[in-house]
Formats: C-alpha cells, structure tokens, sequence
C-alpha cells in the first residue's frame, strides 16, 4: 500500500489532473509535397481542413510566405500552424529591427523550427505538425522538413503524411537536377493526383506556390481533372451478375 | 457411476484456448513469437489481351529477410494465378486448397475451363468464414469464357472488383505508379513494363519487400509464369576465385 502511494507521488509524468499535454490533433491538414527545381523551390498543398472525419473546412491555406526567402507548408493541427506562424512573425520581425542589411534565409528559419518542435516535444506538449520548409538565398536552394518529434533532414524532394507513401516513390523515380517550372509542376500536380485519389482526408481543391530569388508567388485555388471511365468501375459483375 | 464429463473437442472452427496461456505469458513479459510474413507487394492489371500479375519476392520473419527468393504467385487453375500477401503459411494453404477444390470441380463438371469467380466465390467464403483470422490478402487474377478479371480479396472476405489492383505492405507505393501510369488498352509490353515498374516501387520504397520481381501473363488459352522477370537487387561484390582457407590450424 505504502509503496504504491509513494510510486504515485513520484511518478515521473505528474498526475493528469494537471496534465498540460497535447493528447491528439482536431482540425488537422493532410499532406504538403514539395521538390527542388532550376529555378527554386515548389510546394503543393491542399486546402482542406478535417475535423476527425468531417471534411469542415475548405479554404485553409497551409502554404505561407516567410520574411523574403522561405516558404513554409504544414500539415497536421491547423491551429498549431496558426502558433507557428506567429512565432515566425515574431523572429522576423526581431530580424528586421536589427536593419543591418542580412535577413533570415531557409536554412536559418528551418533551424529555428527544429529547436521549437524538439523542445515541445521534449515537453510532452508537442506541436502537432509536419512542416516543410523550402526557400532560396544567394541562388542557394533549401528545402527541409521537421516533423512534430523534431525530426529533421534536408533533401530535394519532402512531403508529409500520406504523401510519404504516395508522392515521395513517384519524386524518387522521376525527380532530377534542373527540371523546368513546367516538368516540376507537372510532376507535383501528378503526386497530388495520386494522393486525391487515395487519400481519404484529401480535396479537388489546391494551391502550388513557387518561391524563386525574386520571391514567393503562390497561385490562386484550383482543381485537378480526374479520371473514372475503366470499364471496370462501369461494369465491375460482367460474367457474375449479383456478385460484387 | 463417475460424474467426469467427456471432453468434447469443438465442432471445426479454431480453438481459442491458448489464447489466455498467451495473454498471460505476455503480461509476463514473454515475447510471442513471430511468424512468417510476406510483407509484401503484389499487383494486378488487365491489358488489351488478358490480366499481367506481379510480385517481390522478399518473405520476413519480423524484421529479419527469411527467404530472398520466394514465390508469391500461386497456380489455382490453367488460367487463374493468384498472388498472395500476409501470413506465408496462410496464403499458401489457402491457395492450395482452392486450387484442388478447382480441379475437383472440373472433373465433375465436364473439365470445362474454371471460371475466376468460382475461384473468388470459394476464397472468400472461406475466408469469412474464419472471420479474418486466416491472414491472407490475394490478388486474384485469370482469362475464362466471361473475359479477363482481376478481384483483390481481403482478410476478412470482402473483394473487390478492379482494372489494376495492388495489395501488401508496399502497395501504397505501387498504387502511386499505377495511379499515374496505367490507362485502358495496354499491350502486352507496357503492360510488362508498368508491372515491373510497380513492383520496383515496392522493392525499393518499401522495406517489406525486396528482391526480384516474378511475374505472371495470362490470355486467353495462354499463360507464362515468368519467375525472376526482373533481378534489380544483384549481389555485387564477391571475390571471383572463391576463398582458400590453410589447412593447418594452430
């Protein structure tokens, strides 16, 4: 009796009375799928945001600009993203009060997101995101990622959630050094097919944004063209009638 | 008179009594044991003139490669094969049986040509009926009289009627080929071609499987199973003399 009493008061969590931690996600965004081209970097997102299995929103933009040179794309927790950005808005603006003529390029703004979610992690309060970051600098690509562990690495071609099992076998077939804005377009908009068709919590609904030396431009809602015509989606009993 | 009751074995079904000793052992700490999977990828697609399947060739035991080189696609009649992921043990049994099921039926049926949906029919019902216990996921595929089919049946018994199919741990990833690639009225070579692109997705992306890639071409009155197809994982450094070891020790 005694023992267990003194396990409880030591326990090394703390009673869940006052239990502070982020236990799982509620409107949350499904994937970001992002590549290195010639002239920068492109990054693909849908707009939807769910709520469990409801599909509530579908104007949520998860593509955001970063002080001149970053481009920032989350999935997970949209609220959590909403938090992020206005971390970033905060160092940016610290950075820009300095006025001593460097800003803050990718690889600095993606640094400083690992050290935040690594420390929420190590909370037991993490962010629950996973976040794609990509920019250009002194006609230096970057593209990275961390995930909501902390988790981060560097590569020419990221993407998050399902796009991990979808996007990232066809990036890594199809991608090459110096595609054109138009082959990188393509391909990004092949992965966002794929997953529209297999992802659950995915919508027809999607912006792809480019962020070059010159700066971010990121494009105005669209939808992609899908196919349903097999013959075997129209007629799936033929020589079984009543089967299915 | 004695009052001990005859211990009447279950009437068919499984026996569920181990399964306490097991829950008990593992609170103990005692690990299950893992069996053999094909963690796996398999697929499945209808061309112009018939059905292509496809497998890896990779069989696990936990995290550990058991056999490099297994075979995935079962024969079930002259014109059906039939690609299996899941528990190895599983699959195979549950192949064999309906494969021999098929061939009874044709010798009380005037050995006309089986058809894919007898095949389909007795897979999943029988797997229903063990209420998904038996883990086998197959991607059935054949030609008969009807015309060319491709069906994926699950676990728990449900199929699914389909142009392309994949199925196993690497089916995301070859979902993804198929998805952007395939289109109606494929020749045999594309055909080919897109499998094996489909099933080196899986290899590579996928650490269920690995290997080779097997694949089988199925048309009407015409079959080829062609084992190892595609060798993308060779072994690449091995001395070419062989090793001489000194007799003498010590």
């Amino acid at each position: 009796m005694d023992s267990n009493q003194a396990a409880k008061q030591h326990s090394l969590v703390g009673s869940e009375a006052d239990s502070q931690r982020t236990l799982y996600p509620y409107v949350t965004g499904t994937s970001v799928v992002a590549l290195k081209y010639k002239d920068g970097i492109l990054m693909a997102a849908d707009m939807g945001g769910s709520y469990g299995s409801t599909l509530r929103y579908k104007s949520v933009e998860r593509l955001k600009a970063v002080g001149k040179h970053s481009l920032l794309g989350a999935s997970g927790e949209i609220s959590d993203f909403q938090e992020i950005l206005r971390y970033l808005d905060e160092l940016i603006l610290y950075d820009n009060m300095w006025d001593d003529g460097n800003s803050f390029g990718p690889k600095e703004v993606h640094s400083y997101l690992t050290r935040v979610m690594y420390n929420r992690r190590n909370k037991f309060d993490p962010l629950w995101n996973s976040l794609v970051l990509g920019g250009v600098k002194n006609g230096q690509k970057y593209l990275g990622m961390v995930s909501m562990i902390g988790v981060n690495f560097e590569d020419n071609h990221v993407a998050t959630g399902f796009g991990n099992h979808l996007a990232r076998p066809l990036l890594r077939d199809e991608w090459h050094e110096n595609l054109s804005f138009e082959d990188g377009v393509k391909l990004l908009e092949k992965c966002m097919r794929v997953l529209l068709y297999r992802d659950r919590s995915a919508i027809n609904k999607l912006q792809i944004a480019k962020i070059t030396e010159e700066g971010v431009t990121i494009s105005p809602p669209y939808a992609l063209k899908t196919f349903w015509g097999f013959s075997a989606f129209e007629n799936p009993t033929v020589g079984a009638e009543g089967s299915w | 008179m004695s009052q001990a009751a005859v211990e009447v074995p279950p009437k068919g079904g499984f026996s569920f009594d181990l399964c306490r000793r097991n829950d008990m052992l593992s609170k103990k700490g005692v690990p299950l044991p893992s069996f053999r999977k094909t963690g796996t990828t398999i697929v499945g697609l209808i061309f112009q003139d018939g059905v292509i399947l496809g497998a890896d060739t990779r069989a696990t035991e936990g995290p550990i490669v058991c056999d490099k080189n297994c075979e995935k696609i079962h024969y079930m009649a002259p014109n059906i094969y039939c690609c299996g992921a899941g528990t190895a043990a599983d699959t195979e049994a549950v192949t064999e049986m309906v494969n021999s099921q098929l061939q009874l039926h044709r010798y009380h049926t005037g050995g006309r040509e089986s058809r894919v949906v007898t095949a389909l029919t007795l897979l999943k019902s029988h797997l229903f009926n063990y209420q998904g216990h038996v883990q086998a996921a197959l991607v059935l595929g054949g030609v008969d009289v009807t015309g060319p089919h491709l069906h994926t049946i699950y676990p728990h018994g449900s199929t699914d009627s389909l142009p392309f199919a994949t199925m196993g741990s690497g089916s995301l990833a070859a979902m993804a080929v198929f998805e952007s690639k395939y289109h109606e009225g494929l020749t045999r070579e594309e055909g080919i071609n897109l499998v094996c692109e489909a099933i080196c997705s899986g290899i590579f992306n996928d650490l269920g499987s690995g290997s080779n890639v097997d694949i089988c071409v199925i048309t009407k009155g015409h079959k080829e199973y062609l084992r190892n197809h595609h060798m993308p994982n060779p072994r690449t450094y091995f001395h070419s003399q062989g090793f001489s070891f000194p007799k003498k020790i010590g």
